[in-house]
């Protein structure tokens, strides 16, 4: 229970991947569960440790139930870049807030944890002891203590360069453990139905969090393909539909995406992948449908738009149009081939998503989606606008060399009207993003090997 | 598909605008699914419905919404039925307006037009 006037501070243990991606979870998360970010250090870096300020215990519970980039979250009696500053912040902790805890009816265990170096067991004794100043009137329990504490010192992040001493050491109350388990139990490894760009589990788990996904949500994923995303919705608790223009994929029928696997099962299709992880109750629909055209009536009703449209690489972006048919027999083509497609200029494919996102999402619902770019020609006013929505977050994962893809996430914040879907047009801000079609030219056309092949014998 | 899904779906077959909804559905294969009950779920979804659109679809219907419904248990477990356990496998769905049809198969609506049928 917060007592009036103090601060509820934690520490927030981070994983060290997808690091541009953790604060704009972390933020998203707190939104949707009533608290609000507020900096308590002065940069969210590449550093996994993140002192925050959260109004409430059950706030940081909830916030653990979601979050697949922390690993742990302690509740912060102290800390210092010394062990002396350590202990003389935890004697500046109120000793009515510690006491609960330690009383003598309690069991509690204290670990040490040390990130990026290696104590004796001496050593870690020894720095327990050291906290006997603490008033811990329980009893030790190491098999199922009801409180664990721990120390956590930071060695910094170079394996090379190890320090004698911590830059930092942490000392807080055990509250919960994120859903990093998530990412092994939802592995596309382990998934019946795949497709060539099936999402990587952890990252689909962050999309849904930024969408700030909730239960009884409706979400929809406009390029839904083997509905990997749809998955990650659906672990929390939302409803899901999608659509996509390749019926094969839709019915689950054609090629299999695994190796060695002839034809897809009857068990091969994107409701089966729900039935695998228990979801079904939460499929609504699937539809066979192009994005550029949608059929929903006009109205509000998606909670979320989360999806990654494709880029043309290694799935075709097409439409429905009077151009050209994909002659029979060529479907995905593997990352060497250039697909014989129906273009379909990203430009309109994004203004198209966006417009749809801006029509049918409630007031404050999110639009969640990957954006590919050719990293030397990208800039922030690339990135696709609209009067209706706000942009929130626009995280970088690299691909390769040359290429990258942003996640982009953007919250409805307009009603829409009609006039909204050209202002775009009369923007001067506005660069229409070159995309889809230069960036498969410049993917294939061997530009990026190109390139890398003289920046090499330049150096050589 | 389901008539909650039917109930969101329109026509976009060229020059038909608002008057493509609702699709007048024709279901030749039709099979009760059960879906786990979840009131507050159907209650969400009542404000979103398009009433005289459902009661087309089906005819099991209450006329409208009741005072109150968000706690009447008895009104939220035939909502449920109606907008999630009703699933059409087989069927079409007519542009009220063209007359075009879109098939339904396996339980997935295919709403694919060629370019020269759809809105610019």
């Amino acid at each position: 229970m917060a007592l009036p006037g103090s601060v509820n501070r934690y520490l927030l243990l981070m994983a060290q991947e997808h690091l541009e991606f953790r604060l704009p979870e972390i933020k998203s998360l707190l939104s949707l569960f009533g608290g609000q970010f507020t900096n308590s250090q002065e940069t969210y870096g590449k550093s996994p440790f993140w002192i925050l300020s959260i109004p409430s215990e059950d706030i940081a519970r909830n916030l653990m139930k979601r979050t697949v980039c922390a690993k742990s979250i302690f509740e912060l009696w102290g800390h210092g870049k010394s062990p002396e500053e350590l202990y003389s912040s935890l004697k500046n902790y109120p000793v009515e807030k510690m006491v609960p805890f330690l009383h003598s009816d309690s069991t509690y265990k204290i670990k040490i944890h040390t990130f990026n170096k290696t104590l004796t067991q001496e050593e870690k004794v020894k720095r327990i002891d050291a906290l006997e100043f603490l008033p811990f009137e329980g009893k030790v329990n190491l098999k199922k203590p009801q409180h664990i504490f721990s120390i956590l010192e930071d060695y910094g992040l170079d394996p090379n360069c190890i320090p004698e001493n911590p830059h930092n050491i942490y000392f807080g109350r055990w509250i919960a453990d994120g859903q990093r388990e998530l990412i092994e139990s939802y592995s596309v490894k382990k998934r019946h139905f795949i497709g060539n760009t099936s999402m990587d589990a952890g990252l689909s788990f962050i999309m849904a969090n930024h969408g700030k996904v909730k239960e009884n949500d409706i979400v929809f994923d406009p390029f839904v393909g083997t509905g990997g995303l749809l998955i990650a919705s659906a672990h929390f608790g939302a409803y899901v539909y999608g659509t996509d223009i390749d019926y094969n994929t839709v019915h689950g029928l054609g090629k299999a995406s695994r190796k060695n696997q002839k034809w897809r099962g009857p068990d091969e299709n994107i409701r089966a992948n729900l039935r695998q992880y228990g979801l079904e109750k939460y499929y609504l629909d699937v539809l066979v449908s192009d994005a550029s055209k949608p059929s929903w009536r006009k109205g509000t009703y998606f909670d979320a738009v989360i999806t990654d449209p494709p880029y043309g690489i290694r799935e075709s972006t097409r439409r429905t149009g009077s151009q050209k048919e994909i002659p029979k027999g060529i479907e995905k083509c593997p990352e060497t081939h250039v697909p014989v497609s129906l273009s379909y200029h990203l430009s309109d494919m994004f203004f198209d998503l966006l417009n749809f996102a801006a029509e049918t999402l409630v007031l404050g619902g999110r639009l969640v989606y990957w954006l590919p770019v050719y990293t030397p020609e990208y800039t922030e006013e690339m990135v696709p606008w609209h009067p209706c929505l706000k942009l929130i977050s626009n995280c970088e994962q690299k691909l390769s060399g040359r290429t990258s893809r942003r996640l982009i996430t953007m919250e409805k914040v307009k009603g829409f009207e009609n006039r909204d879907q050209y202002s775009h047009l009369l923007s001067d801000h506005f660069l229409p993003y070159q995309g889809h079609n230069s960036f498969r030219e410049k993917y294939f056309s061997g530009v990026t090997k190109r390139i890398a092949k003289e920046e090499k014998s330049s150096q050589e | 598909m389901k008539l909650l899904t039917h109930n969101l779906l329109s026509s976009h077959v060229r020059g038909v605008g608002p008057r493509g909804f609702p699709l007048r559905l024709q279901a030749t294969e039709v099979r009760i699914s059960p879906v786990e009950f979840n009131p507050d779920f159907v209650a969400r979804m009542i404000p979103k419905v398009e009433w005289a659109a459902l009661l087309e679809a089906a005819d099991t219907v209450p006329k409208e919404p009741i005072q109150g419904y968000e706690h009447d248990e008895r009104f939220l477990r035939k909502m449920h039925h109606v907008l999630l356990e009703v699933d059409v496998l087989e069927g079409t769905l007519q542009c009220p307006e063209s007359g075009r049809l879109f098939p339904i198969s396996r339980g997935i609506p295919n709403m694919l037009l060629s370019d020269e049928e759809t809105e610019t």
